[in-house]
C-alpha cells in the first residue's frame, strides 16, 4: 500500500513548491481572468459581438470605444471578449478530447504491446508525417464538404474541434504509451498483478495514477499550441468566419487593414500572446515541479 | 583527418551556396555538382562505414510506404466527398459537364481512377489542375518550391544563428542577468503569435518605419530578410531553451568535472567540450523543428506574399482544387519525412553512440 502515499507525498511537495512560485501564481491567475473574462462575456461586453454602428465605423481607441471599432463598427473590445470565449474554449475541449483519446491509444499500446502496439504506433507515424497544419487544413476541408451538421457556425466550430484533436492526440498517446511502458516495469504493478488484479483494474488503478504529471504538463503546453493553431487557420481564412468571433478571426480582420489602422490587429495578437506566456509559463513551472526529468525537453 | 577535412570543406560550401542564393548570385553548376558530391557522397560514404547501409535503406522504403499512404488515404477522402468541384457555381450544362469529368477521368469507377493516380504518381506526375487548366500539378509546385526551400532553410539556420548563441550565454551563465534575460526573451519568442510579429518588423523595418527591407514579393535579398528573421524567430526561442538545458546537464556531468579538474581554461571546456557535446540534443530536434518551419510558413508566406508551395495550398482549398490538394499535401509530407531522415543521419555522423539499427 506504501506506493500510493509516496505519489502523494510526492504530488503534494510540488503542489507546495507551485504554491510558492511567484511566477507560476501570476500566471495561473491570467490564465483564469481570462477564462472568466471569456465565460462573462455576455455580461460584461459593452456592446454585442455582432452590433453593428456604421457611424462609428473604424474608431480609433477612445471612451466610448476602448479599443475602437472594425471596418463595419463593431466594438473591438466586446469581440475579443467573446473571442475569449471561443478561442479558450477551442484550447481547453481540444486538449481534453485529446487527453481521452490520447490516453486511450496510449494505454492500449503499452498495456498489451505486441501488434496492438505496432499497429497503433503505425498509425501514430503516419499522422506524424504530415505536416499538422496540413492535416489540419485537411480535416477541416473534408468535414465541411461533408453532409453533417446544419447549423453552419456550429459546423465549422465543430470542425475546428476535430481537426486540432486529430493532431494534438498524437503527442499525447506517444508519452502515454512510454509512461506505460515505463510504469509496467515497476516492482508494484508485478505485485498487483500476482495479487490477481485484472488489466482494466490495474490501468485505471495503478498505472494512470502515476502518469498523471507528464500528462497535465503536456496538456498545459497543448492548450495554447491549439488556440494558436487556431488563430492560424482562421488567420489564414480556412478556420472560423466573421461574424463569429475568434482570436484569430479578429487578427485576420485587423491584418487587411492594419497599416492605417494598427488597432485592429494589435489587440487580438496581444491577447493571444499574454495567454500563450501565460500557459507557457505555467507549463514550465509545472514541469520542473512534477517531472524535473523533463526539465528543459520540449 | 580526411572526415575532418570532409566536414569542413563541405560545411564551408554550403556556407558559400547559401550566400550566394542569398544575395541572387548565379549558382554556377559546378558548385552545385561539387555540393552534390561532397554532401551526397561523403554521406554515402559515411553510411556505408558505419554499416548503416540497412537502416537508411529501411527508412527510405519506409518512406516510400507512408507517402503511398497518405497519397492512398488523402485521395480516396477527397474523391468521396460529396459535391465534384465542378458542380459549385452555376450549373454547368450537361454536356460540358461531361466532357470535362472524362478529360479528368472523374467518370471511371473509383478504383480506375486510383489505378491511373497511382500510375502517374510512380511517375512522379501528379495530375492537371482543375482549376489553372492544363497545368501540370507537378509544374505548379516545381515553380513554386524555390522559393518555399529558400525561405525554409534560411529560416532554420538563422534559428541555430539566433537560438545557439543564446542558449549556450545563458546556460553558462546560470542564474545572471543574461541567463533571466534571454531566457525571457525565448518563452516571448515561443508565445508571441507571427502575424503580430509579423506585423511589429514590417512597422519597424518597412516602408513606414526605416525603410530597410521590403515586405511583400520574394525578388532579392531586400525581400528575403524580414521573412526569413519572422519565421525562424520561434524556432530559434525553442532552439535556445533545449541549448540551455542541454549546456547546464553537460556543465554538470563528470567529464567537464575531470577537465576543470586538470586545470583547462574555461575557454577551452566551453568550445571543446561543452559546445560539443551540448549541440547533439539541439540538432536532434531538427526534424520537428522542420516542421515548425513548414507551419509557421503558411501564415508568413500569406503575410508577406511569397509565392511559395503553402500558398498554393491555401488556394486549392479555396478552390476545390483536388488534385493540387494531394499534390502538396504529398510534397509537404515528403519533405518532413526526409527532414526527419536527415537528423537522423546527421545525429548519428555527430554521436558514435547512437545505435541505428
Amino acid at each position: 500500500m506504501s506506493p500510493g502515499r509516496k505519489t502523494k507525498s510526492l504530488q503534494a511537495e510540488a503542489w507546495g513548491k507551485l504554491k510558492r512560485n511567484k511566477v507560476a501564481t501570476v500566471s495561473f491567475w491570467l490564465i483564469v481572468i481570462v477564462t472568466l473574462l471569456g465565460i462573462l462575456a455576455p455580461w460584461i461586453a459593452p456592446y454585442a459581438f455582432d452590433e453593428q454602428y456604421l457611424d462609428q465605423v473604424l474608431v480609433s481607441p477612445g471612451l466610448r470605444h476602448w479599443m475602437g471599432t472594425d471596418s463595419l463598427g463593431r466594438d473591438l473590445f466586446s469581440r475579443l471578449l467573446y473571442g475569449a470565449r471561443i478561442s479558450m474554449a477551442i484550447g481547453v475541449v481540444t486538449a481534453v478530447i485529446s487527453l481521452v483519446v490520447g490516453t486511450f491509444f496510449g494505454c492500449l499500446a503499452g498495456w498489451f504491446g505486441g501488434w496492438t502496439d505496432r499497429a497503433v504506433m503505425r498509425f501514430v507515424d503516419i499522422l506524424d508525417s504530415i505536416p499538422s497544419l496540413v492535416l489540419m487544413i485537411l480535416v477541416k476541408l473534408i468535414f465541411d464538404a461533408a453532409d453533417v451538421i446544419d447549423n453552419p457556425e456550429l459546423k465549422a466550430l465543430t470542425g475546428m474541434l476535430l481537426a486540432l484533436s486529430l493532431v494534438s492526440w498524437v503527442s499525447l498517446a506517444r508519452v502515454v504509451r512510454g509512461q506505460v511502458l515505463q510504469v509496467k516495469q515497476m516492482p508494484y504493478v508485478e505485485a498487483a498483478r500476482a495479487m490477481g488484479a485484472t488489466g482494466l483494474r490495474m490501468i485505471v488503478q495503478h498505472i494512470l495514477p502515476n502518469i498523471i504529471g507528464p500528462v497535465i504538463v503536456l496538456l498545459t503546453f497543448q492548450i495554447p499550441s491549439n488556440i494558436l493553431y487556431e488563430s492560424f487557420m482562421s488567420f489564414l481564412g480556412l478556420g472560423l468566419q466573421p461574424p463569429y468571433s475568434s482570436w484569430g478571426v479578429l487578427a485576420n480582420d485587423g491584418w487587411r487593414s492594419m497599416n492605417s489602422f494598427p488597432h485592429l490587429m494589435i489587440w487580438p495578437g496581444v491577447a493571444i500572446f499574454i495567454t500563450m506566456m501565460a500557459f507557457n509559463l505555467l507549463g514550465d513551472c509545472l514541469r520542473d515541479a512534477f517531472d524535473p526529468q523533463m526539465r528543459g525537453r520540449l | 583527418m580526411i572526415t575532418r577535412i570532409w566536414g569542413w570543406t563541405s560545411l564551408i560550401l554550403f556556407a558559400v551556396t547559401v550566400t550566394m542564393s542569398y544575395f541572387d548570385f548565379p549558382i554556377p553548376r559546378a558548385v552545385w555538382w561539387l555540393d552534390g558530391i561532397l554532401w551526397l557522397g561523403g554521406t554515402a560514404v559515411f553510411i556505408a562505414a558505419r554499416g548503416m547501409g540497412v537502416f537508411v535503406l529501411r527508412r527510405l522504403l519506409e518512406t516510400v510506404f507512408v507517402i503511398w499512404v497518405i497519397a492512398t488515404a488523402t485521395f480516396v477522402l477527397l474523391r468521396t466527398l460529396p459535391g465534384g468541384p465542378f458542380d459549385q457555381e452555376k450549373a454547368l450544362p450537361a454536356d460540358i459537364k461531361r466532357n470535362i469529368e472524362a478529360k479528368y477521368h472523374l467518370n471511371e469507377p473509383l478504383h480506375v481512377q486510383y489505378g491511373l493516380y497511382l500510375k502517374g504518381l510512380s511517375k512522379g506526375e501528379l495530375g492537371q489542375s482543375y482549376k489553372y487548366i492544363g497545368r501540370d500539378i507537378s509544374v505548379i509546385i516545381g515553380d513554386s518550391l524555390p522559393a518555399s526551400i529558400q525561405l525554409g532553410v534560411y529560416a532554420l539556420l538563422i534559428s541555430y544563428l539566433i537560438g545557439i548563441p543564446l542558449g549556450v550565454l545563458a546556460g553558462w551563465k546560470r542564474g545572471s542577468f543574461m541567463d533571466s534575460g534571454s531566457m525571457f526573451l525565448a518563452i516571448a519568442g515561443v508565445s508571441l503569435p507571427s502575424f503580430l510579429m509579423a506585423q511589429v518588423f514590417i512597422q519597424v523595418f518597412g516602408y513606414q518605419g526605416l525603410n530597410w527591407f521590403e515586405s511583400a514579393q520574394w525578388l532579392g535579398p531586400e525581400y528575403y530578410f524580414l521573412p526569413m528573421v519572422v519565421l525562424g524567430i520561434r524556432p530559434a526561442a525553442v532552439i535556445a531553451r533545449l541549448t540551455r538545458a542541454s549546456v547546464l546537464e553537460v556543465i554538470h556531468s563528470d567529464y567537464i568535472r575531470t577537465a576543470r579538474a586538470k586545470g583547462l581554461d574555461a575557454k577551452s571546456i566551453l568550445f571543446k567540450h561543452v559546445l560539443r557535446n551540448s549541440l547533439i540534443p539541439v540538432l536532434m530536434i531538427s526534424g520537428p523543428l522542420a516542421a515548425g518551419i513548414l507551419t509557421g510558413s503558411f501564415v508568413i508566406e500569406q503575410i508577406f506574399n511569397v509565392p511559395g508551395v503553402s500558398k498554393h495550398l491555401i488556394q486549392s482549398v479555396t478552390n476545390r482544387d483536388y488534385p493540387l490538394i494531394l499534390g502538396t499535401t504529398l510534397m509537404f509530407s515528403l519533405m518532413l519525412v526526409l527532414a526527419n531522415l536527415i537528423t537522423d543521419i546527421l545525429t548519428a555522423v555527430i554521436d558514435p553512440r547512437v545505435k541505428t539499427l
